[in-house]
């Protein structure tokens, strides 16, 4: 064969870099035969994986948060990895959470050098603060992940992605099989941008695997595992229905809003999020549009089951899910043709050819502290220890129509409303109104909204006498006391830093 | 008139609810200092409620107290302090005989002229908890120009009758006799705790009991229970719009000089009338039934 193509070349001037050709497996080894051709991906373990993939000491990994508090895949990796070795490498999950504290031995022993997340909690959260880290970490939100990744700041060098099925060519997705957390939004993204992408799946099943969430011309390496994350934990401390009289206060308030601001038409679009008053809102949402008479567009975000309630009556016409925040949403992702997977590119990031967060008229965002600006912290506690995340909040609040802050005036003896927020991670003028229990406050930028809301009789005041009802119930709270060292860098959603977080003291 | 339909109680040694339970606007706010505060904390309830009321931001809202019974320790001491505090309505548990208000009225009255308070500003309201309190019920509701209402404890009610809570017959005699008795004094009739907070087709259920039945309103221990009262206290749309058009038909006939006159053919006299206006002010208060 070689001869013969020789032959038929001879004399002619090839392309400087260009070869001649080969043999049909020259460059495509793996086509030699059926096992290779059909196999080449599939590892036996997860550390056979992690040497086929190439990582080296420095270098970046990867992985997404759909299972929350239930993950069992990120301390599993990194376990593996520090027992295989490596060092000074950068975690770069979508997020973490409480469930992440085992990192901490991993961060002392120098496997971890830096960390790019949405967000923290729990001891891992409390130790960073506390300055267990050299490097200040990167906090993040969800559509500002996709441009740091895109603007070449943040390198992917291996995915490390959990998924419920695959197949051995790499079609996968978390709506089948056992540990369903529904949508892969956020693996969707890392799964386009990685170097090198590895799936970790719970079950491998017969090609073609559908739906393809994550699809076989994006992956390098598939491993299987035996539990890739508990789906049952996805909505501990989120997705609740309450029944605390205080947020079914704000719930109702907020839907008020909703229904009053000038948004409330048929074809409009919502975002309704996952603490208690937001999932709530969901709720009183419903009559007030049945009695119009009017359905929404889509509902976009992080999807609870109210949300595909509200679809199931014909209120909602789409469903675009990013990340599903409990079974429900996991099932109608599975089931029902108009609930879409989205990924975080296509849900927020601000350098997307399309953002579904630009097209939302109204979305219930929640917050830790709101200031007399309504800037917002949704990271670090009223002690200064992160225990929050980032989140779709900056993102969707710079989309959104109408961004609609709810939350208690007081936790326990603490205000919400403050003079001046411990961190910013969303700026005051992409809010529009604030809701608390006692009362709703509408930021001056948007007259056109006060004066609907006042129009409708709903108990409008300004934020300075929120925030001196608030000092009137609590006192001034003492500022907390910092150390000058930074331990965190709050990104905003176009990479710039828009506050830090230093260690407490 | 005042409307007093909610009456929601909140345990008086909870600063966390003191403080800000004004938001879920009861019609009346039961500061409680007897059954939900254990021994060891009644001082430092009693301490917290005398400045809750205080408090401007319970400004327009009725305040009341229920006081621990005079003959225990703490019941003088309570209402030294909540009277003294601008105490609305105090709350008298366990009322037997209406010799226990009237007890209760000679040390408000007492009080009031001690600290300066306007003799006869503070209001009573009676709690009958015992097949005695039910027998003397209005010897009780007639007991005194202070008293503004007497309610009906159930808990108590039924272990003095040797029952138990159920579907509501166990209370059905107790209700009419209160409520009968309130009526013959013109004051307000107040009905029992509904304990299961999670079941609210039972609560409604209930709450429509006693709304036909002819009572003001109900004690709540959940603020998650007052618009569902609220709500079902409301008339319906097409009360409201009946109600629009006997009133109209009244002035027009009053205008005319007329003593007697129809609607639709139907005659409409005194009491419809008033009836129409009742309903009218229902619905300014608590909107229509949704």
């Amino acid at each position: 064969m070689t001869a013969a193509i020789r032959e038929r070349l001879r004399g002619a001037p090839l392309p400087q870099g260009v070869a001649p050709f080969a043999g049909v497996t020259a460059n495509a080894p793996h086509l030699a035969t059926r096992e290779t051709k059909y196999g080449r991906k599939l590892c036996n373990s997860l550390e056979d994986a992690i040497r086929a993939s190439g990582l080296k000491n420095g270098m970046t990994i990867s992985f997404h948060h759909a299972f929350r508090e239930g993950d069992k895949t990120i301390n599993h990796v990194v376990d593996t990895l520090a027992a295989m070795g490596f060092r000074d490498l950068t975690l770069a999950p979508s997020s973490l959470l409480s469930c992440n504290a085992p990192l901490i031995e991993h961060i002392k022993s120098g496997v971890i050098r830096r960390i790019y997340t949405s967000g923290m909690r729990g001891k891992l959260a409390e130790a960073i603060s506390n300055g267990l880290m050299e490097e200040p970490i990167n906090v993040h939100s969800h559509g500002g992940r996709v441009h740091l990744i895109d603007r070449g700041e943040l390198t992917l060098d291996v995915a490390f992605l959990a998924v419920a099925t695959a197949d051995a060519f790499g079609n996968a997705n978390a709506v089948s099989g056992r540990s369903r957390c529904g949508s892969l939004g956020y693996a969707m993204v890392d799964a386009a941008r990685a170097k090198t992408v590895v799936l970790l799946a719970e079950e491998l099943v017969p090609y073609p695997n559908a739906p393809a969430s994550i699809r076989q011309d994006q992956v390098d390496l598939v491993v299987k595992v035996d539990q890739i994350g508990d789906p049952s934990k996805i909505s501990v401390g989120a997705a609740r229905i309450t029944s605390n009289p205080r947020e079914l206060l704000i719930a109702r308030l907020a839907a008020d809003v909703m229904e009053h601001a000038g948004y409330f038409e048929d074809g409009f679009s919502l975002q309704t999020g996952t603490g208690g008053s937001a999932t709530a809102t969901a709720r009183f949402i419903e009559h007030r549009m049945m009695k119009k008479g009017i359905k929404a567009a889509f509902a976009l975000g992080g999807i609870t089951g109210s949300i595909v309630d509200l679809h199931k009556k014909g209120l909602i016409g789409r469903i675009l899910d990013t990340q599903s925040f409990d079974a429900v949403a996991a099932q109608s992702l599975a089931d029902n043709p108009e609930h879409w997977e989205i990924s975080t590119n296509t849900y927020a990031n601000l350098t997307s050819k399309g953002a579904c967060s630009d097209r939302v008229d109204m979305v219930i965002l929640s917050a830790l502290e709101i200031d007399l600006n309504f800037n917002v912290n949704v990271i670090t506690g009223s002690d200064g220890v992160m225990r929050g995340a980032s989140g779709g909040h900056s993102d969707v609040a710079a989309g959104a129509n109408l961004p609609i802050v709810v939350g208690p005036l007081i936790r326990s003896r603490i205000p919400t409303v403050v003079e001046r927020c411990t961190t910013v991670v969303t700026p005051g003028e992409t809010i529009g109104v604030l809701v608390t229990d006692h009362g709703i406050a509408v930021n001056p930028n948007r007259p056109d909204v006060s004066e609907r809301l006042k129009a409708a009789g709903l108990p409008v005041t300004s934020i300075e006498d929120l925030y001196a009802r608030a000092v009137a119930l609590t006192g001034k709270p003492q500022p907390v006391e910092f150390l000058d060292r930074v331990v965190g860098l709050i990104r905003y959603r176009d990479g710039s830093v828009i506050d830090v977080v230093r260690q407490v003291k | 008139m005042r409307l007093r339909r909610s009456m929601l109680f909140l345990p008086g040694a909870n600063a966390a609810m003191l403080s800000t339970a004004f938001v879920f606007k009861p019609d009346t706010i039961m500061f409680d200092l007897e059954d939900a505060v254990s021994l060891r904390e009644k001082d430092a309830a009693r301490m917290l409620v005398f400045h809750a009321l205080q408090m401007p931001v319970y400004g327009d809202m009725e305040t009341a107290v229920r006081i621990n019974p005079l003959s225990t320790p703490f019941g003088l001491k309570d209402l030294e302090a909540v009277v003294r505090a601008g105490v609305d309505v105090v709350r008298l548990p366990k009322t037997d005989t209406a010799d226990d208000v009237r007890a209760l009225e000679a040390e408000v009255e007492r009080i009031e002229r001690d600290c300066g308070r306007e003799v006869g500003s503070t209001k009573l309201m009676a709690a009958i908890e015992s097949a005695s309190g039910v027998v003397n019920a209005v010897a009780i509701a007639t007991s005194s120009k202070r008293l503004v209402g007497i309610a009906l404890a159930g808990f108590d009610y039924v272990m003095d009758m040797q029952t138990e809570r159920g579907d509501g017959s166990e209370l059905f005699y107790a209700r009419c006799a209160v409520l009968h008795a309130a009526r013959f004094a013109k004051i307000d009739a107040f009905d029992v705790v509904f304990s299961d907070v999670n079941d609210d087709a039972g609560f409604l259920k209930e709450v429509d009991l006693i709304r036909r039945l002819g009572f003001n309103g109900k004690s709540l221990i959940n603020p998650r229970q007052i618009d569902l009262l609220h709500n079902a206290f409301a008339p319906t749309q097409e009360e409201v719009d009946y109600s629009r058009r006997v009133v109209a038909a009244a002035e027009q006939g009053e205008k005319q000089g007329l003593g007697v006159v129809s609607l639709n053919g139907k005659m409409i006299d005194a009491p419809v009338i008033e009836h129409a206006r009742v309903v009218l002010r229902r619905a300014e208060a608590s909107g229509v039934r949704q």
